[in-house]
């Protein structure tokens, strides 16, 4: 009997794990790369001579590159790779349609590098967070079905009876993006770089941000909110706190998100109506949002001491906090009152950072650290020190970021409304721009440890996936099934 | 009949579908379904207690039915 028939355990690899370890490396690669563009634009902030006066390296061309870097190659890439395991595994079914999940795979990275090379070109349908051109479109919606077809094949397969509820988050990501993306990007094309949006005018807009709120709401939320529901029971050794209240959770979730698209058009052409709706609509949301924090949270009640030790549960517990103070921070920016302050101010790019930072990013880093080394059949990532590093890093950089955004979104929008007796307005615009400047330096200085948390992060993965040696595991599932061994070996 | 009746009413459905849902996921009756999907997550605990030596995960025909692990 040869080594590699006396790893019983070997034998239960029923699942495929090859495209979720491309995915999950991507992710890490993405996320670097995303992450650095970002530092570098916020330093234009500060020091605009490092657009060095090109037109591909302006602001205006990498800000898109970075948001369309982080959102959808790196959260992308995150998404694929967690909702693949996690799909396999509690289903316990290996993935419906393997060739068609690979082409999800090469075509999401033909996605990614388009945008890579389209936005700094300038090509853009101008549609913030949807900006690439239709050629692209049409390929994303290509990707998006097969990863439907994949991922809902593979429930179909499941030998558990039940669904469990991190799919039914997966699921309505999936299903919903497809719907946003492909009503959102119709368009008229006039050349192959150039279309014209199906919609025109109020309605354009918003579609736009009905759009644009859900792929905060289903992308970067529900999808994440999957992630939440596996792997924080996974890290933490016992069930979700509450079963129950996680199927309330996810029907309030879906059913309120999608009207809270106006409060991003306050005051515009909008009718005012529809306004007062996304208004009313997005404070509603803070009871689900705040109910599938709670449920995060109460997951480790009695097992509080965990986070004393454990990096990776600490990255998932600080994330589903500032998931908590995001989401209820952005209830807060959408009555209208306050709206009329923070709209247009660094204030809101401030709120999406503490979304996408603290939580976003946060809890993807949880989940990769727990899911790449399951990947490589390792014990543990190669480093735990550095998870915590990094853990460290990613907090300080996140709280300097939103600190600094804040602080500057209020002075602005005090600012602009500030008038003389006589009705003319106190501050011209570049006098709010100077009285920004020490926040945006504060603010890079916050991406700079985000950034580089994440390089410690990819060497920490890097050594992880690359060291063959393995410790200990042949004697472990020796122990663990010693009666399975000569049955059927050969 | 008036839109803003419509409008009431459509507030009342939404409101009737949420308690809906609220009493069925509380019902006595889901507990012991919803304990059993609560532990889907552990249910292939031993694939991380035991993992494979050389880093791939592909197929193996051997021991397949042999370790089933017991999930309802």
């Amino acid at each position: 009997m040869s080594t590699a028939t006396l790893q019983p355990s070997y034998s239960d690899k029923l699942y495929n794990y090859k495209v979720v370890r491309q995915f999950a490396i991507m992710a890490v690669v993405w996320g670097v790369v995303g992450m650095a563009v970002g530092l570098l634009i916020a330093s234009q902030m500060v020091f605009p001579e490092l657009n060095l006066g090109l037109p591909w390296t302006s602001f205006g061309r990498l800000r898109p590159l970075h948001t369309n870097a982080v959102i959808f190659a790196f959260g992308g890439c995150v998404l694929f790779a967690t909702s693949y395991y996690i799909v396999q595994r509690t289903c316990q079914a290996t993935l419906a349609m393997p060739g068609l999940a690979a082409f999800t795979f090469w075509g999401w990275q033909l996605v990614i590098v388009a945008a890579a090379i389209t936005l700094p070109l300038g090509i853009t349908s101008s549609k913030e967070y949807a900006e690439l051109e239709w050629p692209i479109d049409i390929l994303i919606a290509v990707v998006w079905v097969s990863y439907a077809l994949v991922f809902f094949g593979t429930i179909m397969k499941r030998k558990s009876k039940h669904i469990y509820v991190a799919n039914w988050f997966f699921g309505a990501f999936i299903i919903t993006v497809a719907v946003l993306h492909i009503v959102n990007s119709a368009s008229l094309p006039v050349t192959l770089t150039k279309s014209y949006s199906a919609y025109a005018g109020a309605m354009d807009a918003m579609i736009q941000w009905w759009y644009g709120h859900n792929a905060v709401g289903f992308f970067l939320t529900a999808g994440f909110l999957g992630m939440m529901y596996y792997f924080v029971p996974k890290q933490a050794k016992r069930p979700v706190y509450s079963y129950r209240l996680s199927i309330v959770h996810f029907w309030a979730l879906v059913a309120i998100y999608i009207w809270a698209g106006p409060h991003h058009l306050h005051y515009t052409a909008l009718p005012d109506w529809a306004q007062s709706l996304g208004m009313v609509m997005s404070l509603v949301l803070l009871a689900p949002s705040w109910g599938g924090m709670i449920n995060g949270i109460m997951t480790l009640s009695g097992a509080w001491h965990k986070l004393r030790t454990d990096p990776i549960l600490r990255f998932m517990v600080v994330s589903l906090s500032f998931y908590g103070m995001s989401t209820f921070e952005g209830p807060m920016m959408a009555i209208k009152t306050v709206n009329a302050l923070s709209h247009y101010t660094d204030w809101t790019i401030g709120h999406v950072h503490s979304g996408a930072l603290g939580w976003v990013a946060m809890v993807s880093f949880g989940s990769l650290y727990h899911l790449i080394p399951r990947l490589y059949g390792k014990e543990q990532m190669y480093s735990v020190g550095l998870i915590n590093t990094h853990f460290w890093l990613a907090t300080i950089g996140t709280v300097l970021y939103i600190v600094a955004m804040w602080v500057n979104g209020i002075t602005q929008g005090l600012m602009w409304r500030a008038v003389n007796e006589d009705g003319t307005l106190t501050y011209s615009f570049i006098e709010s721009v100077e009285a920004s400047g020490v926040g945006y330096i504060v603010r890079a200085i916050g991406g700079a440890f985000f950034v580089l948390g994440m390089l410690i992060m990819a060497y920490n993965v890097y050594r992880t996936a690359s060291e063959s040696e393995e410790p200990s595991s042949d004697k472990k599932s020796l122990e663990l099934n010693p009666t399975t061994l000569p049955v059927e070996g050969r | 009949m008036d839109i803003n009746t419509i409008r009431g009413l459509a507030t009342l459905v939404a409101l009737i579908a949420f308690l809906s849902v609220v009493f069925w996921a509380y019902s006595s009756r889901r507990k012991g379904d919803f304990d059993e999907a609560a532990s889907l997550p552990f249910a292939d605990d031993r694939e991380d207690d035991a993992v494979n030596t050389d880093g791939t995960t592909s197929h193996r025909e051997t021991h397949k039915n042999s370790q089933k692990r017991g999930v309802a």
